[in-house]
């Protein structure tokens, strides 16, 4: 996967994770110009289309369109499996989650697609795992925030599984 | 000082903003307080104000006085800090900027912290934007982790690991050795997906990798059927599968194992078939397992049996009610059509049905595979389709369709009536987006159809009545009819049910000049109908009412009208041959012999005497000099012999040249062969042309020239007319 947008229906940013080195100006252009060109999809055509290079796969969860660009060789329809995995992951982290919850807590949504995808590909296809991971995260940065003993109480939460 | 605010009381502040303007004041004022706040090196706030910090940079604005910020961040040993200054980094900092090396040090560091969840970060940001110097630095560390027993941080090593291998393809020798047990049963499975694709990424750079990691084929083999077989397993399912990212990847990895190599390939035939017909389809997550498998399969070297099993998968996919499912078996089908066609054919039909979709990718891929599966047998039925695409698709489309017809007929047409038809079709349908080349191929075609002459100029003319905007159609009607205009107006017609056309001349001529005139006509085909008009000189009786047509484009403004007009008016030349050619050349004969065409000239083979007759420059262009210098022969004064002397004072020779003339009506001329056709550059020499002008009524002699040639590469060609003819020349 090269790169991973989240925009509103309106075509506000929400969220945008690139894996290639791009500068801020090319990022904004991309951005700019693909938002307009799913913007401009109607509902009854296929969720894929050819934009420049590169295969766009994306789909609407109720008002933010995940948008991800892949490669040649990538397969469309399990990218469609991986965007499910990741509502499914904001979901099951926030409970039924909606826009404002992303909006509200970007930097979370974030942690959470930095545990399930790292350099645009899969690290963990447990559901179960991710949430696991990220949980004790928040534990440690909870912990961390409280108490000048943080340190040493990260090395007693942080046991190797 | 007031503590800064939260980010989320800032974002909520700024999403109550009215207007873009209210929002930008609200964040150049928090800016500015952020701003001063790190100037002041408060460690307490610094996360907060850089996460407030990153919500305005997604919102638009400019943050990179904060990138600075990121990195001390990832240096506090507070892991919040960490979080959001490796996020920070991750979004603000680009391989492009020097400042991001600093963090090497910092991640080197994490890379070895005692907290996974710290080192996790640090693998994450390495894997995701990690530079090449970088990489260089810390591939060490990298490796290290791949040969953890902590199964959290060894497949975020293996991921990490593929994007050093990318950002610098010499290290991936280092690799190797953590590779020898990735895929063992020890590993409980948990870091199979990541080892997968680190194996992929290896053996698609290097050939020498990939011969090595054949011998994991057989392991391959057994953990996708141990994935099938197995019972369910809740924590990797999707809607009943077993971890299908597993098995896409898997299925990927072999695929580029088994390419090329006969072995390998029939080691994994029986879990590609198993795979294939015992994935449940009824869901998207069913269809992507499917999908690689056929993708797999036609790409290995595969049995028939399963080749065939393959494609009818796509042919399946053809008819899913989900469109991204046909989507991609369009896109799978085009790539397998060549190499097996016959196999793809059996799906015609419900390819061609893909023409109806109303998804414009599914439509272009329908289109396309409708193309390459046109052939000999399949023509007649293929078309009525594709004909009925060009009529309803959209715009874009027209031209390929168009330029994808015309050819597909031409290999395929069944008869030359039908071929004509077909044609037609489409100049009716679809004429204005007809490629501009195709217009010469057509007149070409119509040429060489020599019996269905008459057919085709009366079925152009009458769609010209219908219809006069689309101008490729406009363009070979004309041509057609300045063609063959006599079998326009006769009626006949070869064809055994004749075209219901009463044509008159002045009718004809009426609908030709109605193109000249009309704003819809483009200069290029004007420039085809005043041709066609002239034409028809020959063929026409009406050639009074032509040449008043033709002499009012003498003064048009229109150049290239202009210059045909006069051409054809410039006194009363006869013989604007049209042959195939759109342009009227003057021709005259070029023998290599003096022709018999009566006894005065073969008199004139001897006692040429030179006359006190000046030279003259009968031509001066563009480097060009033609100089004519006479001899008149004593025995029949009526002759006058003319040498032309080219000559060519540019730096580059002028090659194909050739040297035509014409002359009034009055006169005969004939022009014998050239000394040669290459006119050598700096006036290194000259091309000698004779000609003989017989001038029985003492006229005036007047000529006109046409010159063609090749100069740097391109070709030239000029008009001219000479009348600066010394009256001793012909007198």
């Amino acid at each position: 996967m090269q790169f991973m947008l989240l925009f509103s229906r309106q075509g506000k940013l929400r969220l945008q994770k690139w894996y290639v080195p791009l500068s801020d100006k090319e990022k904004k252009k991309i951005t700019r110009e693909l938002v307009q060109t799913v913007l401009a999809r109607k509902p009854k055509m296929c969720s894929f289309l050819e934009w420049r290079d590169l295969k766009i796969v994306y789909k609407r969860y109720a008002s933010l369109y995940f948008c991800c660009a892949i490669e040649d060789q990538d397969n469309e329809l399990i990218t469609l499996e991986i965007i499910h995995r990741y509502v499914e992951l904001l979901d099951k982290y926030f409970g039924s989650v909606c826009e404002l919850d992303i909006i509200f807590n970007f930097e979370k949504a974030y942690f959470i697609l930095d545990e399930f995808l790292l350099g645009g590909e899969a690290q963990e296809t447990s559901k179960k795992n991710v949430l696991k991971a990220i949980e004790q995260a928040d534990l440690l940065q909870e912990v961390s925030t409280q108490s000048v003993t943080s340190e040493h109480l990260c090395k007693c939460i942080a046991t190797p599984q | 000082m007031p503590a800064p605010i939260r980010l989320r009381e800032l974002i909520r502040t700024i999403r109550t903003a009215r207007t873009q303007a209210e929002e930008r004041e609200m964040i150049q004022k928090e800016c500015a307080a952020i701003r001063s706040s790190f100037r002041e090196e408060d460690n307490t706030y610094r996360c907060r104000n850089v996460a407030k910090l990153l919500y305005m940079h997604m919102l638009g604005y400019p943050a990179h006085f904060g990138q600075l910020e990121c990195l001390k961040l990832i240096a506090s040993q507070k892991f919040t800090d960490k979080r959001i200054g490796y996020l920070g980094a991750m979004l603000l900092l680009d391989e492009r900027q020097d400042v991001h090396l600093l963090m090497t040090n910092c991640i080197k560091n994490d890379l070895n912290h005692s907290t996974q969840y710290v080192q996790g970060l640090s693998l994450c940001t390495l894997g995701c934007m990690g530079s090449s110097e970088m990489c260089r630095d810390l591939a060490g560390e990298v490796e290290k982790l791949l040969k953890t027993s902590n199964s959290y941080l060894r497949k975020k090593a293996a991921l990490c690991a593929v994007h050093v291998i990318r950002k610098v393809p010499e290290l991936m020798e280092m690799f190797l050795p953590a590779t020898k047990n990735l895929l063992s049963e020890k590993n409980h499975g948990e870091i199979l997906h990541t080892s997968v694709v680190l194996l992929t990424e290896m053996c698609e750079r290097s050939p020498d990798m990939l011969s090595h990691f054949r011998k994991l084929v057989p392991q391959l083999v057994r953990i996708l059927k141990n994935l099938i077989m197995s019972g369910y397993s809740p924590e990797h399912d999707v809607s009943g599968i077993s971890d299908p990212f597993l098995q896409v990847r898997i299925l990927r990895l072999l695929r580029i194992l088994g390419k090329g190599d006969d072995d390998s390939s029939e080691a994994m035939n029986d879990i590609l078939a198993q795979v294939a017909t015992n994935t449940e389809t009824s869901k998207n997550v069913g269809n992507a397992i499917l999908y690689e498998t056929v993708l797999t399969i036609m790409d290995i070297k595969s049995e028939s049996g399963l080749r065939v099993l393959a494609i009818n998968i796509l042919g399946r996919f053809l008819l899913n009610n989900d469109k991204n499912i046909r989507y991609v078996a369009l896109t799978s089908l085009l790539k397998t059509v060549q190499t097996d066609h016959n196999a793809v054919q059996r799906h015609r039909s419900t390819i061609v049905d893909c023409l109806k979709d109303l998804d414009v990718s599914i439509k272009r891929r329908a289109m396309e595979l409708s193309f390459a599966l046109v052939n000999g047998n399949n023509i007649r039925g293929m078309m009525k389709e594709l004909l009925y695409f060009l009529d309803s698709c959209d715009p874009d489309f027209k031209a390929d369709c168009a330029s994808g017809i015309f050819l597909a007929a031409e290999k395929y047409a069944p008869s030359k009536r039908w071929h004509i038809d077909t044609v037609m079709r489409v100049l009716t349908t679809a004429g204005s987006y007809v490629r501009d080349d195709s217009v010469p191929n057509l007149i070409q075609l119509i040429t060489n159809s020599v019996e269905m002459h008459a057919y085709t100029v009366q079925r152009l003319y009458k769609a010209l009545l219908d219809d006069i905007s689309q101008q490729p159609l406009v363009q070979v009607a004309s041509w057609c009819i300045g063609e063959y205009g006599d079998l326009l107006v006769s009626g006949q017609c070869e064809e055994e049910e004749p075209i219901q056309v009463d044509a008159l001349e002045d009718e004809v001529l009426d609908v030709l000049e109605g193109l000249l005139v009309s704003n819809l006509s483009t200069p290029v085909t004007r420039a085809y109908s005043l041709t066609a008009i002239m034409k028809l000189s020959t063929r026409f009786s009406s050639v009074n009412r032509i040449k008043k047509v033709v002499s009012i484009y003498g003064s048009s403004i229109d150049v290239e009208l202009q210059q045909r007009a006069v051409e054809y008016n410039a006194n009363d030349l006869l013989d604007l041959l049209g042959g195939n050619d759109v342009v009227p050349v003057i021709q005259t004969t070029v023998p290599t012999k003096p022709a018999s065409a009566g006894g005065e000239l073969l008199d004139l083979l001897g006692d040429l005497s030179l006359t006190g007759i000046p030279p003259m420059t009968a031509y001066n262009k563009n480097g060009l000099k033609i100089e004519f210098t006479f001899e008149r022969s004593n025995p029949s004064p009526n002759i006058a012999v003319i040498t032309i002397h080219a000559t060519n004072s540019t730096e580059a020779d002028m090659t194909e040249f050739v040297f035509q003339a014409a002359v009034p009506k009055t006169f005969q001329l004939q022009l014998l062969s050239p000394s040669s056709n290459v006119v050598p550059a700096l006036n290194q020499g000259s091309v000698t042309q004779v000609i003989r002008v017989l001038n029985p009524q003492k006229q005036q002699l007047r000529m006109r020239i046409k010159l063609t040639y090749t100069h740097k590469g391109s070709p030239v060609q000029d008009l001219a007319e000479v009348n600066n003819f010394p009256p001793q020349s012909w007198q």
